[in-house]
This record gives C-alpha cells, sequence and structure tokens, in this order.
C-alpha cells in the first residue's frame, strides 16, 4: 500500500481528533473549575486516573458493561471531586492564590502516590469490552474504538452545554463565574454551586479515563499527570474559563499533536504541547476564544 | 559595627561546622550514606534558596526549577567530559549557561502573572527535558554517563555557603528591595518607578545560574545526568522545601531541606510513602500555615533572646 501525502493527513486527523476529544473532556473540568474559583486544578488529572481504574474495577470485578461502567465512573469521580474541595480547597477559599495552588499540586501528588500504594504501579491491561472493529476506506483506517470516543465525547459535551445554558444551576454556575458576590447577593449558595461544577468537571475527566481505558488498553496510577498538563494546555488555547474553548483547544491541540508525531517525530509530541501553551501565552493568554481583560487597580 | 561582627560570626561558625563534618567524614565516623545525604542536603539548599529569591522574594511563581538544574548538570558535564576542563570551570559554566537560559526565558515569560507563569514554567522545564532527550550528543533517553565524581562535601558545602551568602546580600541591597517591593505590591512599585520586569528578570536569571550550579554538582556525584533526575516531580521536590520553609525566609529554606532531605533518606525503604507524606504535608501546611513554617522571619540569635526574654517586637529586621 502506498501512503500519499493526503491520505497520511487524513489518517493523521482522524487519530488527532479522537485523541483530542479525550482532552477537550478533561480540559472541560480544568475551566470550569478555573471559571468560577480561579484555580489550577492540578489534582485534575489525576480525578480523571481515578475514573479509568473505577471503570477497570466496575467492568473486570462487578462484570458491567460499558455504559453502567462509565456511568459509575462517573459519579464515583464526581464524588471525589466533591470531598477533595471540600476538604483541601474549601478551608483555602479566601488565602492567597499561591496557597491553594500548592495545595492543588498535594492532592495531585497524593491521588497518584495513593494510587501507587492501593493499586500497584503496575500497569493494567484494561479489557477489550467491544470486538475492536476496523473500518477501512482506501488507505485510511478508522476503528470503532475512535468512533466510540468521538460519539461519546460529543453527546457529554452536548449534554454539559444545555446543563450549563438551560438549566437553573447552569445559570448559577454562569453567575458564580461572572461575579462570585453579586451571585450571592441575589440568594445563590456559591459553595453548593462550586461543589457542582467540581462533580461535573471529574465526571467528565472520569469519562475521558475510562475512554482512554478502552483505547489504549492500559491504565497505571500515573497514567494522569501527562494528559492533565495537557488538557490544561488545552484549556489556556482554547480561553481558560470558557466552555466552548475548551472543546475547540482540546480538538485542536490533539490534531497538532497528532500532526508532530506522524511527521516530525512522536518523541517531540509532548514538546510540541508545551511549545503550544508558551506561544499562545506570550502572543494571547486570553486564549483563542477569550477577550482581553485589562487589569484593574 | 554589629553587621559586620556577625557576618565574622556566622563566617567562623561554617568553618566549624566544615571542619567537625570533614573531620569526621576522614575519620569514617560519618559512613557513605550520610554522605551522600549530607551532600544531596546541600544540593538541596542551593536549589531552594535559589528558588526562594523567584518565589519567596520576588512574588513570581516558577515550578521548573528542574530544568535549570539539568542545564547546568548537562553543560558541566560536557566541560568536563568531552572538553576535558577543570570542575570549576564546569560549575561556572554550567551556572552560566543555566542563567542565561534563564534570563532568554525570563524575558518573554515574566510578563505573565500568577497561574500562567507557573503553568509556562512547568511547560518550559519538560521542553528543556524533552530536547536534551532528543539530543544524541550527550547520550539522549540513557543519559550522559562517564562523568568523574568531583563533587565532594568540600565542595557543595563551600558553594551552600556562597549560595546563601550570596542570595542574602542580593536581597538585602537595593536590588533585593525592589524585587521584595515587586512581591508585595507590581503596580505600586511600579508607580514608585521600580522597573518590574528588570528585576523579574534578574531574580529568575540568578536562581536560574544556582540552579545550574546545584545541576552540576548533582552531575558529579552520582556519575551520571539522566533526563529522568530532571522531570517536573523534581521541581515539586524543590518547591516543597521553600514552601514548607516559608516563602520569603532563607533560613526556613534551609531548615527544611535539612529536614525533608533526612525525612525521606529515612523512608528510602519506603518510597511510596515519601511522596505520600510529601503531599500531605504539603496539604497540611498549606491549610493550617500558608505562610510555612517559617513564614518570612529569618531564624536568628536575636529571635530566639526575645523568645526567651518574652519581649515581643513585632518587626523582625532581615539581618
Amino acid at each position: 500500500m502506498e501512503f500519499t501525502f493526503t491520505q497520511q493527513l487524513v489518517q493523521q486527523l482522524i487519530n488527532g481528533i479522537s485523541l483530542g476529544s479525550i482532552y477537550a473532556l478533561i480540559a472541560l473540568g480544568y475551566t470550569m473549575v478555573y471559571g468560577i474559583i480561579k484555580l489550577i486544578n492540578f489534582a485534575h488529572g489525576d480525578i480523571y486516573m481515578v475514573g479509568a481504574y473505577v471503570a477497570f474495577f466496575a467492568t473486570t470485578s462487578l462484570n458491567l458493561s460499558f455504559f453502567p461502567a462509565l456511568l459509575l465512573a462517573m459519579v464515583v469521580a464526581a464524588i471525589f471531586g466533591v470531598i477533595i474541595e471540600r476538604l483541601a480547597y474549601r478551608p483555602l477559599r479566601y488565602a492567597p492564590r499561591i496557597a491553594i495552588l500548592i495545595t492543588a499540586i498535594g492532592v495531585s501528588l497524593l491521588l497518584e502516590y495513593g494510587g501507587i500504594l492501593l493499586l500497584s504501579p503496575q500497569p493494567r491491561t484494561f479489557p477489550a469490552l467491544f470486538n475492536a472493529e476496523v473500518y477501512t476506506f482506501g488507505n485510511i483506517v478508522v476503528n470503532s474504538q475512535q468512533i466510540l470516543i468521538l460519539a461519546v465525547a460529543l453527546s457529554l459535551m452536548v449534554i454539559l452545554t444545555y446543563v450549563v445554558q438551560r438549566t437553573k444551576i447552569g445559570k448559577a454556575m454562569r453567575a458564580v463565574s461572572f461575579d462570585t458576590d453579586a451571585a450571592k447577593l441575589m440568594g445563590i449558595d456559591v459553595d453548593r454551586v462550586i461543589s457542582i461544577t467540581f462533580a461535573i468537571g471529574s465526571a467528565l475527566a472520569a469519562a475521558a479515563g475510562m475512554l482512554v481505558g478502552v483505547y489504549y488498553n492500559s491504565i497505571d496510577p500515573l497514567m494522569g499527570i501527562l494528559p492533565g498538563l495537557k488538557a490544561f494546555v488545552a484549556a489556556v488555547l482554547g480561553g481558560i474559563g470558557i466552555i466552548p474553548g475548551a472543546m475547540v483547544g482540546g480538538i485542536l491541540l490533539g490534531i497538532i499533536e497528532a500532526l508532530v508525531s506522524g511527521f516530525i517525530s512522536s518523541t517531540f509530541r509532548d514538546a510540541a504541547a508545551f511549545a503550544i501553551l508558551i506561544i499562545i501565552l506570550l502572543f494571547k493568554p486570553s486564549g483563542l476564544l477569550g477577550k482581553n481583560v485589562r487589569e484593574k487597580v | 559595627m554589629g553587621n559586620n561582627k556577625q557576618v565574622w560570626q556566622s563566617l567562623l561558625a561554617c568553618i566549624a561546622v566544615y571542619a567537625v563534618m570533614q573531620t569526621l567524614i576522614t575519620l569514617d565516623v560519618i559512613g557513605p550514606f550520610w554522605q551522600l545525604n549530607i551532600v544531596l542536603v546541600c544540593i538541596n539548599i542551593i536549589l531552594a534558596v535559589s528558588l526562594n529569591l523567584i518565589n519567596g522574594f520576588t512574588g513570581q511563581f516558577s515550578i521548573g526549577h528542574a530544568g535549570f538544574m539539568a542545564v547546568g548538570a548537562y553543560v558541566g558535564a560536557i566541560l568536563t567530559v568531552k572538553l576535558q576542563l577543570p570542575f570549576i570551570v564546569a560549575i561556572v559554566g554550567g551556572a552560566a549557561a543555566a542563567g542565561f537560559l534563564g534570563f532568554l526565558i525570563g524575558l518573554p515569560t515574566l510578563r505573565l502573572d500568577g497561574d500562567y507563569l507557573a503553568i509556562a514554567t512547568l511547560g518550559l522545564g519538560e521542553i528543556i527535558r524533552i530536547t536534551i532527550l532528543n539530543i544524541p550528543y550527550v547520550g539522549g533517553a540513557s543519559g550522559f554517563m562517564g562523568i568523574p565524581r568531583y563533587t565532594n562535601f568540600t565542595w557543595v558545602f563551600f558553594l551552600t555557603v556562597f549560595t546563601v551568602l550570596f542570595i542574602r546580600n542580593f536581597i538585602n541591597s537595593t536590588h533585593g528591595r525592589a524585587c521584595i517591593s515587586v512581591r508585595e505590591n507590581q503596580i505600586a512599585a511600579e508607580a514608585m518607578g521600580v522597573d518590574t520586569t528588570k528585576y523579574k528578570v534578574m531574580a529568575f536569571t540568578i536562581g536560574a545560574a544556582f540552579a545550574g550550579v546545584a545541576g552540576t554538582l548533582f552531575a558529579h556525584y552520582f556519575y551520571i545526568a539522566h533526563p529522568a533526575s530532571f522531570t517536573f516531580m523534581k521541581s515539586f521536590d524543590i518547591l516543597t522545601i521553600v514552601v514548607l520553609g516559608g516563602l520569603g525566609s532563607i533560613s526556613g529554606s534551609i531548615m527544611a531541606a535539612i529536614l525533608l532531605t533526612f525525612i525521606s533518606a529515612a523512608l528510602a525503604g519506603y518510597p511510596e510513602w515519601r511522596m505520600i507524606i510529601y503531599s500531605l504535608t504539603l496539604i497540611i501546611v498549606m491549610i493550617y500555615r500558608p505562610q510555612g513554617l517559617f513564614g518570612n522571619k529569618e531564624i536568628s540569635l536575636k529571635m530566639f533572646g526575645r523568645l526567651m526574654g518574652g519581649n515581643k517586637r513585632g518587626t523582625t529586621e532581615g539581618n
């Protein structure tokens, strides 16, 4: 089979979009939390790991099929998210920002090494839940898992958009993100809104974790570090605090990574994400979809 | 001049500590395991004090310190192994390279503030590491091997003393005051005519250069410079020391470096517990004492005297 440039390009685009939709799911949690309490939740990538492990045990020990396992992973991760916010971040709500950032790093390390301690550092093989079917169109290969990832990710994003734009709690979230004090004066229970934001963000990360488990067949306690950082890059790329920005940023980052590993070298894949981060921070720190806000004295 | 007298006293104290330690090492009272940890304590002090200059005194949140350490380690190793130059040249070269890179990187990135700067420095640290990983000249993924062990207690001790003195004097100088004013209120500092960008870059460059020194020492102690030693976990290790000791306290950083290095040595058999204790320490210290164990105070004999005498004065002099 001869691979022409165009075919390879299309193939990398397909790989990039399925990888990118995972980044987008994780990035949504970052961006929502940042939008509300201005915190880079470093532990978010590890929630994604927790989700993958819950899905792993749900499918292996409880013999659940894909969708019940996905639901369980999302619920457990949401509970994790709420507990972490409650215990580690809430006491620091009015502390300097640097303190809460360091706490987030601490929580992240705790989840990673707690995972190593309780679950062993050995990677585990995620069970094959579907017969991976491979569809070929000419020389372009698409497998059923990529379609599954894209379908689940897109449906979750649609549900999220509905929740944020059309429901009462979504309205409260937007209000708190816009002006916390004013929202409080209007009778919105800010603590509850923050908890719900953490719950939703964590549930999305858990879904991403399970999808990655299904896609790569392997999970380990440190799996969340790099995707977590990259999802953060995606969130910044799209404009942190902006929900559609996280989706665009995630998919764009996935595509760029796929192109770099396809056409340059896969070892530079990780560097590409960080290089994008630096470039976007230097030229448009508010992100692709962001508006420039001037600092007020 | 009370100030002058104090400097001499501390120098004499340093030489006394050195003499005692060196005698104990020569007499084999301190075995190889503790020697290793003493060297690590000193390297960690250099790293923590230099990071404290950036994070604690200038208020710029950098978490890419391991990247500069890596540059120092590799440049130092190239100078001794490939170019056969003496160790002192390697240390100066490692520091210069890391400092220069810090300057280049600092110039554009220090326009960012807070969280953005944190994540940018983290990204830069990783870019440095991945770049090294892809250079076959320095061993790529398998690391730079065959580095001679030039680092010994004498080198690390005196370089640590030099670092602490340098940064302490820098902080007490006009430039240091300017850095602190940037931390306290950047807009007010600017209004008072402080060139905030210049001082941020200056602090960043000096911090990076000392991280380079630490890197050179590190590589020449362990015979190898490996990209895996300089991941962002290493940066977090250094950050933990700085935060635990207190952002803006040099003596706090020193105490925390000693404490954490020995805790991790004691937990050497249980590496998984080490990180759990680290992370819990970070969380608990941040929740109950967000300013770190020593806040921005310096430990001095005067402070003990005040504690004993019960004579509480609100202010603590910097020296």
